[in-house]
């Protein structure tokens, strides 16, 4: 690498760093919490299921929407999720059929006697604001839309900090930490270090990220042609006065598709089904694939099937996306390492800005001096 | 520590791939199964985390 190529790299990563630091530290350190947020929520939890015998008859999902719609007069239902490992979905209603998300109410309720266990409206809570902060800094999607494009000067930064890796390794083995010198010797031999060895997981947490917070265009996206093109023959019909019944909905779906689960059943006219359809989640009932969602439509107002295909790319990469961002997806000991390579990118970041600050000052008291210029910072920079 | 002549690249970028692609393989692996591949995922995904903690204990002081 020339001397030129190494000061153009190192003006990318000074201005993309500099650019997206700061909100960085802020992704990171209200993460940190979100990481554990099934844990955290689980300990002020207050939906634990009552007792009931264990061949208690579960009741239907029509009558589990009835209970919902009976707390919420005047709403109307717009999803169904199905809990994991226990007998209770959950009912989201609101207004309309596209309320924001602040007018939805959601109500958990058991199967076993359509005794709703908690509603789920929690909208002022601490890890309510770590989630808001995280995702949007309560400015929605121009918010959610925003990080992403900090998320992508991230990955540029991070792409341009193994680049110039290379001039500040020269001579150096891998790991070297010089920490006996000077203070910001010190700092930038681990703000390297820490660089290079979480570099996947930086890479991978950050473009996950971004994919996320396109969430919302690519479904939008998604609807308009995929989910369009499915059911093209109900073009420009209405939203039914009356929905057929949910269970006879989800059996049908179950027929089309034999060994998938639903996961989430979203009512006519919402983001994730079209105006005159339930759209019924299925998700493969194997570890490996029940992360992969496949939509199955039926028909609102008569229940027949419809159409029944498998998701896009970008659908799949959205969806991938999730686990790859949160750790959730392999137990205690994943989330604690998400956690620690979490503290080691706060480091980074950290360095990052004191190495900056540290060279500004440095520049100063040199010319201050007279006795040097920015070449001269520049190039020692770069040893 | 510190070898005279400029090292390749090969020399440079041969442990930090080395880790990229082990972090890679651990992030893969619990997507595709439960059970002991989580196990498998986590000891990957420690790597990176020891390779750090190995620099720092061994730091020139």
């Amino acid at each position: 690498m020339t001397n030129r190529t190494i000061r153009v790299w190192t003006l990318i990563h000074k201005w993309t760093s500099l650019i997206c630091t700061l909100f960085m530290l802020l992704l990171c350190l209200t993460g940190l919490p979100l990481i554990f947020h099934d844990e955290i929520e689980a300990l002020t939890a207050e939906d634990t299921l009552p007792p009931m015998p264990a061949e208690t008859p579960l009741k239907s999902l029509d009558e589990a929407v009835a209970t919902a719609l009976a707390t919420y007069p005047g709403e109307r239902p717009l999803f169904l999720s199905f809990d994991e490992d226990r007998p209770v979905v959950n009912v989201t209603t609101g207004p309309g059929a596209r309320p924001p998300v602040s007018q939805m109410h959601i109500s958990a309720i058991d199967l076993r006697s359509t005794r709703i266990l908690a509603d789920l409206n929690d909208d002022k809570g601490f890890m309510h604001v770590m989630l808001r902060l995280h995702v949007d800094m309560f400015a929605g999607l121009p918010g959610e839309l925003f990080l992403g494009f900090m998320g992508f000067l991230l990955f540029i930064a991070t792409l341009s900090g193994v680049v110039i890796y290379a001039p500040f390794m020269r001579k150096l083995s891998f790991g070297t930490v010089r920490a006996g010198r000077s203070r910001r010797l010190k700092w930038l031999d681990l703000h390297n270090m820490l660089g290079i060895v979480t570099l996947m997981w930086v890479v991978v947490v950050g473009l996950t990220g971004v994919i996320n917070t396109l969430s919302v265009p690519l479904v939008a996206y998604w609807r308009a042609n995929e989910l369009a093109a499915m059911i093209a023959p109900y073009e420009g019909k209405p939203v039914p006065e009356r929905f057929a019944s949910v269970d006879a909905a989800v059996r049908t779906a179950m027929e089309a598709a034999p060994g998938m689960r639903p996961q989430f059943i979203a009512f006519p006219g919402v983001r994730f089904s079209s105006n005159h359809h339930y759209a019924v989640w299925l998700k493969g009932a194997t570890p490996a694939t029940n992360r992969i969602l496949t939509p199955a439509l039926i028909d609102a107002e008569t229940g027949a099937f419809t159409d029944m295909r498998s998701m896009p790319w970008y659908m799949l990469a959205l969806r991938l996306s999730q686990p790859l961002h949160f750790g959730d997806y392999g137990g205690l000991p994943m989330k604690i390492l998400w956690a620690v390579l979490d503290l080691l990118t706060i480091i980074i970041l950290g360095s990052g800005l004191y190495l900056w600050l540290a060279r500004r000052r440095s520049v100063q008291d040199h010319a201050a001096a007279g006795s040097a210029n920015l070449r001269a910072a520049v190039g020692e920079a770069a040893e | 520590m510190k070898p005279r002549t400029p090292l390749p690249l090969l020399a440079i970028f041969g442990i930090p791939l080395a880790i990229a692609f082990v972090t890679a393989a651990g992030l893969m692996t619990a997507l595709l199964d439960d059970g002991l591949v989580d196990a498998v995922s986590w000891a990957a995904l420690s790597v990176p985390v020891l390779a750090a903690v190995w620099a720092w204990r061994k730091r020139e002081r």
